[in-house]
């Protein structure tokens, strides 16, 4: 009982960035566990999956041939067989919207506590210790687990990817999944937020948050973007209101951008949101809030009221 | 409309969560009191509307909100109320005072009680509640009770032939899963799904009176015991920060020049 189950995750017949990470965070752990780090390939083309995720540190990894895509009721019954098999300490999940459908399934499956969304997992081999954010990202914790097995996902992009050929033996897992006991079906995807413009083709992006407060304060954002020949973009609460159509939104859910200039207005920088945006070049924040987790990757910052600074820079541009 | 043959009956759990003020002290393992406020729960809202939209619609005859909480939360129980849900369940008891409730298999255990008891077609959660963020009751009581469910639903038809619930799951990316999930079933939603509508003044006199309903976890028949949790919060602390911003400091007009001279240099409308 010091092994570590890890799983994969996959989309529309490619591995997840997060598959890579689960095996670094999967590995560490087992380090410290003193076992052996499993990875368990579900649904799709299993075969081709296990020989790109066989990198450096991973042990064994199993497939379930089942189906093509996601399923959370195969992958609670396949994970929750597969561990009563194998008997790990530990399970980690991605925390990733799939993973989300089926970890506290299989905690519950299994009875075991969950931890998710952690950013540091440690243990002596019994417990598990995890740092997890709350607030938002305003401060950190540390959760301790009861001793004994638990389930934990984990932060995409906290991890570094595994690199590396590894030399895991591929073994083909016998999953009996009951088709009854299947509730939901997929019917297909859709890609949203297409339309006329493309934010992440954009040099420079003026992005604008909660902090503008009401729809017709947008006009002093869009004055900012003409006068500096950028594009528009925004955090998600602003195009849940309907002020700013789907394709502005960066972030998890919505577009990755990487522009020269990335100005953050009134954005507190959630880690949804910073997803999204971490990779641009230059980043500026303008927030009354000094603590705002977007002063982390902030490289230059306004810590003062948007509606006095935003009109002050557009006019320097006039 | 309708093709269920019979009116739902909708459960929507609700939280009442902490929020911090931008400065704020750490005293032991939680935030110092007097830097705290409360508010309904961001994704909670969403689901609310979502329940009352489906009364509206004709598909739903009953929302009932169901919160885990001390008396305090009931002035945000009444929010939901105003909104439109017909009655409020809040469970609390002595033995619940002071715990952090991080455990989801404790929250389950209490929440799979008022499930039961209340038998509703549908189960509408938040995603995630906005102060602990661990997003995995809605599905963890799915899996308990043997529903049916669908995690991070960003759209929800309202005619559920066939007793089935078609939505579209909100991946990451912009890309969308569309699925059919049989009823009974819980479903936790994204904020987006629709727009959370404010109270009316009618509808906060009218939730005064609406029936808000206590029960102890005795009431239910749940063990005390569940109280213990497999989760301790240990610690908390600032996240240590790599940053290395550069601040410009002074009145709005004396940043904006700064930031600007910065901006013409990264060669932006030169
Ligand atoms: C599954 C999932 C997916 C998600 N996907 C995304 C996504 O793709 N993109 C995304 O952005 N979010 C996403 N979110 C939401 C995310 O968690 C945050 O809720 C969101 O990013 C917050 O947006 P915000 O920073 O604009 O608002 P807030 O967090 O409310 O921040 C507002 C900021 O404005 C500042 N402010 C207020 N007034 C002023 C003023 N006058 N002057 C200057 N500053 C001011 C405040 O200090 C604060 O920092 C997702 C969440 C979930 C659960």
């Amino acid at each position: 009982m010091s092994d570590i189950l890890a799983v994969a995750d996959h989309r529309r017949g490619e591995l997840r960035d997060v598959s890579y990470e689960i095996i670094t965070a999967g590995r560490e752990l087992a380090d410290q566990t003193g076992g052996e780090l499993h990875l368990v390939i579900i649904s799709g083309t299993v075969d081709e999956f296990a020989e790109k995720a066989n990198r450096d540190g991973v042990d064994v990894i199993h497939t379930v041939d089942h189906g093509e895509e996601f399923n959370h009721d195969v992958y609670t019954q396949a994970i929750s067989q597969l561990y009563d098999e194998c008997g790990p300490q530990f399970v980690l999940a991605p925390n990733s919207v799939n993973g989300l459908d089926y970890a506290p399934a299989v905690a519950n499956e299994l009875d075991l506590p969950i931890v998710t969304d952690t950013v540091g997992l440690e243990s002596d081999g019994e417990t598990l210790v995890a740092n997890r954010e709350m607030y938002g990202g305003k401060v950190e914790t540390t959760v301790e687990v009861d001793s004994g097995p638990a389930v934990a996902t984990i932060r995409s992009a906290e991890w570094p990817t595994a690199e590396g050929t590894g030399d895991a033996s591929i073994e083909a897992f016998d999953a009996d999944i009951d088709e009854d006991a299947v509730g939901s079906s997929v019917n297909g995807f859709e890609e949203v937020g297409g339309g006329d413009v493309d934010i992440s083709e954009a040099d420079v992006l003026v992005s604008v948050g909660r902090g503008i407060e009401e729809e017709e304060n947008l006009d002093i954002i869009r004055d900012l973007a003409d006068a500096l020949d950028a594009t528009l973009s925004s955090s998600r609460p602003i195009v849940d209101n309907g002020w700013l159509p789907k394709n502005r939104q960066v972030g998890q859910s919505g577009k990755v951008v990487t522009p020269d200039v990335y100005i953050a207005i009134g954005i507190s920088g959630a880690v949804q949101h910073v997803a999204g945006m971490k990779g641009s070049d230059t980043i500026v924040a303008i927030n009354t809030d000094e603590n705002a987790p977007i002063m982390d990757i902030a490289d230059y910052a306004i810590y003062d009221d948007l509606f006095d600074v935003v009109p002050a820079l557009t006019e320097e541009f006039q | 409309m309708a093709t269920h043959e019979t009116m739902m009956k909708i459960l929507v759990t609700v939280k009442e969560v902490a929020t911090v003020e931008d400065e704020f002290d750490i005293d032991g393992t939680a935030i110092a009191d007097q830097y705290l406020g409360a508010d309904l729960n961001e994704w909670d809202d969403y689901a609310i509307e979502e329940a009352v939209q489906l009364q509206e619609d004709g598909v739903a005859d009953e929302v009932v909100t169901v919160t885990i909480g001390p008396e305090d939360c009931e002035q945000t129980i009444r929010q939901a109320l105003a909104k439109g849900a017909d009655r409020a369940i809040r469970v609390w008891d002595d033995s619940l005072e002071g715990v952090d409730l991080l455990d989801v298999g404790a929250k389950t255990d209490i929440l799979r009680a008022v499930v039961e008891e209340e038998d509703p077609d549908l189960v509408l959660s938040g995603v995630q509640s906005g102060d602990d963020s661990f997003g995995a009751t809605g599905v963890s009581l799915a899996a308990d009770l043997g529903l049916q469910w669908g995690a991070v639903v960003n759209d929800l038809e309202h005619d559920f032939e066939d007793g089935t619930a078609s939505v579209r799951r909100e991946l990451e990316g912009g890309v969308e899963e569309l699925t059919n999930i049989e009823l009974p079933a819980v479903l936790t939603i994204q904020t987006g799904i629709n727009e959370p509508r404010y109270a009316s003044l009618r509808g906060i006199r009218q939730a005064q009176r609406k029936e808000l309903d206590v029960q102890s976890l005795a009431d239910l028949g749940v063990d005390e015991g569940v109280v213990e949790g497999d989760l301790t919060l240990t610690g908390m602390f600032e996240p240590e920060t790599e940053s290395d911003v550069t601040v410009f400091e002074g009145g709005a007009d004396n940043t904006a020049g700064q930031l600007a001279d910065l901006l013409r240099e990264k060669g932006v409308a030169p």
